[in-house]
């Protein structure tokens, strides 16, 4: 399933993170659903899996969890907690 | 010649079980020989700076792994598990150490082509170390090099048609036991669905967006070969409506010692002759079987399908013919909680392709977890703190008497009003004149 991404809600996305960037450079999932209160986990999945495409996210996995933040941001393998 | 010195690991080797340790020395002097020429493509050294860690964290007691990383193939946030040493001076080799889940197919069944294909390309790009299979069911790949994990990739899904398994907060490797492939138990097929369910979660399986990880597993029989009530979050387990099929003739052949019992498994030591009240009769959980000499009888409405008669006597009794399964949910191990076993859901759902209903119910129960899950938390733990009841509802699964293991001791199905024929509105005035005050 491909991602879909309007400009709007990249600019979303990306202005929370860069918001939180002095405190975190990784979150869960969840973390962003409160930014589309409109919509199911399933679309803003839709969302983040876009932005991932492009190049704008990475994923980070512990291997047992999954979090999400900027691409180059923080240390790339600090452990969970640690960000 | 072994770059350092192991005492510790070496103690490992006497045992008397094989040792990894030794595995790992011989695939280290395997490299060090290089018959094949191969031009390796991660550090020569990498298992001896494995061991070598391994050794110093035995030393200290401490591990010297990092752990995760944004390692990855393409698109994918699963399959791949970053691995770092925190020693890297010391221990070049395994500066970069990362792991590869690859999926194993359907009820583990191989060539030896695709065997050695698949060591091919893990003698070349990888450590040559592998683990089949993981706790997860998976082909597990260990120790290579970030440059190596698209390469791997591209020859895993274009050579071998092959595919990474999942890892982190995603939908992990689907696994299924070999069913009706060659057992006789098997109410579905478990390969199929399996496979079917795969192919339509592939977005699940790669991109992970769930509170943490969430594993599918399908047994044909409650015998449970690959544990899926005690392994997965959602478990598929076999079972039948009508009767257990009975041969009489059958049962007296074992009763008369014609028929080794449990096919003959127990062949150890000499059991005595067969006693059927005692192995069979008496053992039958519900108490529901009797045999009063010359016939078997079963009162199907109280068996609960533990499989015990029919392991005893494969030949005599048979699972029944209105077959389909019984889904369980939230079984984990510890995390945020403890260890829980699955509970079941849906007594009885059809197992007909394509899996429609199983389908529907899944979906469902993701659209409630993903939104009312905490992060890391199990669908076992969203149950346990929102209630079973909160997950009947987000199903629409009927309450029923099959979902309580003992009556007072979990009273969580309480009607709503619309779920009780007439409702329970009353006329306080006409009450009041049947009722003093
Ligand atoms: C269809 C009718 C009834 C229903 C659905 C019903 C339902 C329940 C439920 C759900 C409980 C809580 C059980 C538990 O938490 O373990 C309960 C407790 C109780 N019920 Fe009923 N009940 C019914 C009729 C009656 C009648 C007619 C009586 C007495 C004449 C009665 C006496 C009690 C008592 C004493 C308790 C408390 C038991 C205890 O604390 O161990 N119930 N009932
Ligand atoms: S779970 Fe049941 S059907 Fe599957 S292999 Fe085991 S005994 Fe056979
Ligand atoms: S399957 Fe188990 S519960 Fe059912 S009759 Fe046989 S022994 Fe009893």
């Amino acid at each position: 399933m491909a991602g879909v991404c309007t400009d709007e809600e990249r600019e979303k996305v990306v202005d929370f993170l860069n918001g939180k960037s002095s405190v975190k450079s990784k979150f869960y999932f969840q973390d962003f659903l409160p930014l589309f209160p409109d919509k199911k986990p399933r679309e803003v999945k839709k969302v983040l899996s876009a932005l991932i495409d492009g190049g704008v996210l990475e994923y980070w996995s512990s291997g047992s969890t999954t979090m999400y933040g900027l691409k180059g941001a923080g240390k790339q393998s600090a452990a969970e907690g640690e960000s | 010649m072994a770059k350092f010195k192991t005492p510790l690991l070496d103690e490992l080797e006497t045992g008397p079980w094989p040792s990894f340790v030794a595995d790992i020395k011989q695939e280290s002097a395997h490299r060090d020989a290089n018959p094949d020429n191969l031009d390796y493509q991660i550090p020569a050294d990498t298992l001896d700076d494995l061991l070598g860690q391994l050794e110093l964290s035995y030393k200290e007691k401490e591990t010297h792994w990092k752990h995760g990383g944004i390692v990855g193939v393409f698109g994918y946030g699963g399959g791949v598990i970053g691995r770092y040493s925190d020693q890297p001076e010391m221990f070049p080799g395994i500066a970069a150490f990362h792991t590869m889940r690859v999926a194993q197919p359907a009820g583990k069944y191989y060539d030896t082509k695709f065997l050695r294909k698949l060591c091919d390309i893990w003698d070349l790009r990888g450590s040559g170390l592998t683990n089949m299979h993981g706790s997860t069911g998976d082909i597990v790949l260990l120790g290579t090099q970030t440059p190596q994990l698209e390469e791997i990739f591209w020859e895993l899904t274009h050579d071998l048609n092959n595919d990474l398994g999942g890892s982190g907060s995603n939908l992990r490797t689907p696994a299924a036991c070999l069913g009706q492939s060659r057992c006789e138990y098997a109410c579905y097929n478990t390969q199929d669905m399996c496979y079917n369910l795969t192919e339509e979660y592939q977005d699940e399986l790669h991109r992970p967006a769930f509170p943490y990880k969430f594993k599918f597993k399908f047994d044909g029989c409650p015998n449970g070969c690959v544990c899926s009530m005690a392994r997965s979050d959602f478990a598929v387990i076999g079972t039948w409506k009508d009767d257990i099929k009975i041969d009489q003739e059958k049962v007296k052949a074992y009763v008369g010692g014609e028929f080794k019992p449990n096919a003959g498994s127990h062949a150890g030591r000499d059991w005595g002759p067969f006693d059927i009240q005692k192995e069979v009769v008496e053992r039958c959980p519900s108490q529901c079987m009797k045999w009063d000499g010359n016939a078997l009888t079963i009162d199907n409405a109280n068996c609960v399908r533990c499989m015990h008669c029919i392991d005893t006597m494969p030949r005599a009794l048979r699972i029944g013919d209105e077959r389909g399964a019984t889904i369980l949910v939230g079984a984990k191990a510890p995390v945020v909680d403890g260890a829980q076993l699955g509970s079941v859901l849906v007594p009885f759902i059809s197992t007909e392709e394509p899996y429609d209903e199983i389908k529907e119910l899944i979906n469902k129960i993701w659209d409630w977890w993903m939104e009312e899950g905490k992060n890391r938390e199990r669908l076992g733990e969203t149950m346990k703190r929102l209630s079973f009841q909160k997950l009947l509802d987000a199903t629409e699964v009927p309450a029923q008497p099959c979902q309580v293991k003992h009556p007072r001791t979990n009273p969580f199905i309480f009607f709503k009003e619309d779920e009780v024929p007439g409702g329970w509105k009353r006329d306080l005035a006409a009450y009041r004149q049947r009722h003093q005050r």
